[in-house]
């Protein structure tokens, strides 16, 4: 990679020149193609960053005066039960939906194989709630989970059982977020690993089955490792993206019944835009940010424990 | 399940009538197949029953939304559920919002990532290789850490409920750099060579030679932002107070679930709305979108 960024390897190779001469041939050119997109992410990536962890040391309303405070937000963060709270069920929800979406993933990709009948009319159809906009799927399973609605409709009529009120039942409020999550975005995940369950070479599941290995058995000792980079990064993706996920819970639950729902963005934008407390809300995403680093960080450092790499 | 006991009698009468054992392995091969494509079938509908249901119920009397056993079609197919909602909410200036903004958008977005991404990729300069660093960072940053910085940059510039709020601050992902980059490496030097042999520019070989052969990349990092800008929410959730001038779809969704959440066959019919312009355009671009998410790691969520 190194190699490549700094130059291509096969300047000096045709000999148009030292790697000196080459490192000047596109001295104005290279900054100029660049200089619009460095801007961009300057104003609006770079400098807010830093601003981030300025405001998180003041008092700063949404409107009116402010002072600076030092580190009082955080301390009235990490003094704040919600909080922790929202801390609790976001790992909650993150345990849950990341193991959830895994299994299903994996589960449809491996029955996705090459014979199945219609495979790509079926990666299509499970990508759909993937792009369709959140919103409105939370909306429609909202209406799902609505006493008398489609799920509690059919359990009375099916079995003559009136279902739990799901968004309205702690516990159950949870569950309904994972099932809504999963259902909305496994398709991600079951795309990059029929893809790499694809890449893995027959050679290596005939091999397999000379030795006598079972269906099960292939999966864990020849399927499994061959995919395992692609698991790690949908692991990794979706741990990020999960660890994030607010609008599910703003739409179907605003993070009740109580803060049973509370995710760690929704009490950010509740500190920022109902308490109208933005450097709350700051110090609130100065938090979650660190947190996010953390758990990336302790990814990869258990990377090495189950992926293969060849 | 009714497939597999009409496929099972084939699994028994074959050996009799089939002549030579590979004629008879042959024979096996589809019940299992038929069995577990049938299965399938049944996941997949089930998938998909809410979709069916927010259809359904978008068509149906409001006295008839809520019903025990749930049913698929009421008395009547009440189109007007759709013209009531664009009566209700703007709909039609929340389409227009989305479709306005994604483009300008996406066209931003996809224009700095396909410069930087050619500088990354192809161009020799000093500084390249920290600047690159510089890009990989940002990408670690989720919008959450940001988003309040941004918000009160925002108030600064007096940009909150302007259209450019909602283009300008989020249009610079860094992430289809990357793809650009990528793609820009993969090709080969000779075509280079022959124009600059030609005496011909930087920006010249970059119009002349490479933009053309880069339009499947960016036909595919196009759709992606498009599709994110389509769905985004929480940015539009701060940045818009004026949802009937400002709104767009996911955001006017919100509004007005927020107002006539009783009304669900309203509610459904605006779902229905909100979500058939980007399932059209799966469907239209299912080849290039799935190989845009399997090479790139596209559209995570």
């Amino acid at each position: 990679m190194s190699r490549t960024v700094a130059g291509y390897p096969s300047l000096s190779a045709t000999g148009t020149g030292s790697p000196t001469s080459g490192k000047r041939r596109h001295a104005w050119s290279g900054p100029a193609f660049v200089a619009p997109h460095v801007l961009g992410l300057t104003a609006f990536v770079v400098f807010p960053i830093v601003a981030a962890l300025l405001l998180s040391l003041f008092e700063w309303p949404l409107l009116g005066t402010t002072r600076f405070i030092g580190l009082d937000n955080f301390v009235s963060i990490l003094t704040d039960d919600t909080f922790w709270a929202a801390l609790r069920n976001t790992v909650t929800y993150v345990v849950l939906y990341v193991g959830c979406n895994l299994v299903v993933s994996l589960g449809i990709a491996t029955w996705l194989g090459p014979r199945m009948w219609g495979r790509q009319v079926f990666r299509v159809l499970f990508f759909i709630p993937a792009v369709t906009p959140v919103v409105g799927n939370a909306v429609v399973w909202s209406l799902l989970y609505q006493p008398d609605g489609f799920i509690d409709g059919w359990l009375q009529s099916l079995f003559g059982v009136q279902a739990p009120d799901f968004l309205s039942t702690p516990g159950w409020a949870m569950v309904a977020l994972v099932v809504m999550g999963v259902w909305q975005g496994f398709g991600y995940n079951m795309l990059i690993f029929s893809a790499a369950l694809d890449a893995v070479p027959d050679s290596l599941l005939d091999a397999g089955r000379l030795d006598g290995a079972n269906a099960w058995q292939a999966f864990w000792h020849i399927r499994f490792p061959a995919i395992s980079p692609a698991i790690f990064f949908g692991v990794t993706m979706t741990l990020i993206t999960s660890f994030q996920m607010f609008t599910e819970a703003f739409i179907l639950t605003k993070g009740g019944p109580g803060s049973s729902t509370m995710t760690l963005v929704l009490y950010l934008y509740e500190r920022g835009f109902t308490d109208q407390q933005l450097g709350l809300a700051s110090a609130a995403g100065t938090l979650i940010f660190t947190i996010i680093l953390f758990v990336t960080a302790m990814q990869f450092l258990g990377e090495k424990k189950w992926v293969t790499y060849d | 399940m009714t497939d597999v006991e009409v496929a099972a009698p084939h699994r028994t009468s074959s050996p009799q009538t089939a002549p030579g054992a590979t004629r008879r392995r042959r024979r096996r091969v589809p019940v299992g197949r038929i069995v577990s494509f049938s299965l399938l079938c049944l996941v997949a509908l089930l998938f998909l029953s809410p979709f069916v249901y927010m259809i359904a119920t978008s068509l149906k009397l409001p006295s008839e939304v809520l019903s025990t056993p749930p049913r698929l079609v009421g008395s009547e197919v009440r189109w007007q559920n759709y013209t009531e909602a664009l009566e209700y909410a703007p709909f039609g200036r929340y389409l227009t919002n989305s479709l306005l903004v994604g483009v300008l958008g996406t066209a931003l977005n996809t224009t700095v990532c396909l410069l930087s991404g050619y500088a990354f990729g192809r161009l020799v300069w000093r500084g390249a290789r920290p600047t690159f660093m510089l890009f990989l960072a940002t990408m670690m940053v989720p919008l959450e850490v940001t988003v309040i910085p941004l918000f009160v940059i925002m108030q600064r510039l007096g940009w909150v409920d302007t259209y450019q709020a909602l283009i300008v601050p989020v249009g610079f992902s860094a992430f289809g750099a990357f793809l650009m980059r990528q793609f820009f490496m993969s090709v080969p030097r000779e075509l280079e060579e022959a124009a600059s042999v030609d005496g011909a520019s930087v920006v010249r070989t970059f119009f002349s030679i490479m933009l053309p052969l880069a339009r499947p990349t960016i036909a595919v990092l196009s759709v992606f932002t498009f599709i994110g800008f389509w769905n985004s929410f929480l940015w539009p959730l701060i940045v818009t107070n004026d949802v009937t001038t400002y709104g767009t779809i996911p955001r006017g969704l919100q509004a007005f679930f927020g107002q006539q959440g009783a009304e669900w066959h309203l509610v459904m019919a605006a779902s229905v709305m909100s979500m058939a312009p980007i399932v059209l355009l799966l469907v239209a671009l299912q080849k290039h979108l799935i190989k845009g998410v399997v090479s790139s790691g596209f559209g995570g969520r």
